[in-house]
């Protein structure tokens, strides 16, 4: 499980890109994320050639929109699953999930380093918490996230504990808006 | 003006829903209208983001499954010479949200209505998969037919309010039904409500002439 000095260098990494274009910094995030999001689309019932194949696109992907990456609002793990799980939908369910709109930016500051801190903090207690769920619930989790169950055989109550980043996320969109108004 | 005038949102999307949004597995029917409510609600939006993290811990705790050698490299020279993309911010103006406008074609003033009796009128978005949604609209005053459902329906005021059995439902807000539920919604008097709704099954109506109207309606 990935500490939170490796969760914050790896932040750095997609910053090294988006600043300078860093590819020394795109091979290391590759050489950790790469295996696993073939792991992750394998599971999700692709064959082993179009895996790789959708891999690089996800990695490229990872390369060619470094600046939509927020810190405060998500870790660089999560932000490589929602590209994965794009594409998965675009090249092998061959179907369509349109995305929410964007909120408007803040003002043009960078993210506050205690801010991105703390949501680093928060996901690497979240998969210590996911660790720990009893193994029946942990593979029912799985199998929501690999397609293998419908919304309506997925339970109301899935023992998360999401009520710190659900909360801490909800404030900062109230910050936002209120700097809009 | 959508961003200072946030509607009062009382009626959200269930856990199941997000996650199941979250993890790509929805019907694309059901994404337009998660993507429609979250665009208008922080709540369910930081929910939804919560989902999201779940699916990153996923990828944390994966076993990892080596690549082909060469991989790396190929993509090296993929990504060579290519700057990332400048940030881009995806909004739309008006009264349909960016994912909504996409499906229509515009917003409120491109959709072609067909008339489907009792005053009220529908759009059927083009989608894949056995779900269907569509844009409604329905005059003050007027009942959608009384129905019950086989799958889960999905309801979200754009516009006006209407009530039913259970509630008020105003704009921003999402009624979820499921099988349990024979409901039939009234829309407020005033402006026309205009809705979206999905459904992952035939609904099944309750009295003679609504069948009528159903099989006129294709729902």
């Amino acid at each position: 499980m990935p500490d939170i000095s490796k969760r914050m260098e790896w932040v750095a990494h997609l910053e090294a890109i988006r600043d300078s274009q860093d590819q020394e910094a795109f091979a290391e995030l590759f050489r950790h994320f790469a295996p696993r999001v073939k792991a992750f689309l394998v599971r999700s019932g692709s064959t082993h050639e179009f895996a790789e194949e959708c891999t690089q696109d996800v990695m490229a992907t990872l390369w060619r929109k470094a600046h939509m990456f927020d810190g405060t609002k998500a870790s660089v793990s999560t932000w490589v699953f929602t590209i994965a799980r794009n594409r998965k939908i675009d090249l092998i369910r061959k179907d369509r999930r349109p995305e929410p709109e964007d909120l408007l930016w803040g003002p043009d500051e960078e993210p506050s380093a205690s801010e991105v801190l703390a949501s680093q903090q928060e996901a690497e207690q979240l998969a210590v918490a996911m660790a720990k769920l009893p193994e029946k619930q942990r593979k029912l989790i799985e199998k929501a996230y690999f397609g293998e169950l419908s919304h309506s055989e997925i339970a109301a109550e899935t023992g998360l504990p999401l009520g710190t980043i659900k909360s801490r996320i909800r404030l900062a969109l109230d910050r936002l808006r209120h700097a809009m108004t | 003006m959508k961003m200072t005038a946030m509607p009062k949102i009382t009626h959200h999307l269930t856990d199941p829903l997000l996650m199941a949004y979250a993890a790509g597995t929805l019907p694309e029917a059901f994404n337009i209208v998660v993507a429609t409510h979250v665009s208008l609600c922080d709540e369910c939006r930081a929910r939804l983001h919560s989902f999201d993290a779940v699916g990153g811990a996923l990828i944390d705790t994966a076993e990892a499954m080596d690549l082909s050698v060469g991989s790396l490299e190929a993509t090296l020279r993929a990504i060579a010479g290519k700057p990332p993309e400048p940030r881009a911010v995806r909004r739309a103006t008006g009264l349909f949200p960016a994912p909504l406008q996409e499906y229509v074609g515009g917003d409120i003033d491109s959709v072609v209505w067909r008339r489907v009796g009792g005053g009220v009128s529908q759009a059927v978005l083009a989608t894949r998969g056995e779900a269907t949604v569509r844009l409604l609209r329905i005059p003050g005053g007027v009942a959608v037919p009384d129905h019950g459902h086989r799958g889960t329906e999905l309801t979200m005021v754009l516009q006006g309010a209407f009530r039913d059995e259970t509630d008020r439902f105003a704009a921003g807000d999402v009624e979820v039904a499921d099988e349990a539920m024979v409901h039939q919604p009234v829309a407020e008097e005033g402006e026309d409500c205009i809705c979206l709704a999905a459904t992952d099954a035939p609904l099944r109506f309750n009295a003679f002439l609504p069948r009528v109207a159903q099989t006129i309606m294709r729902i």
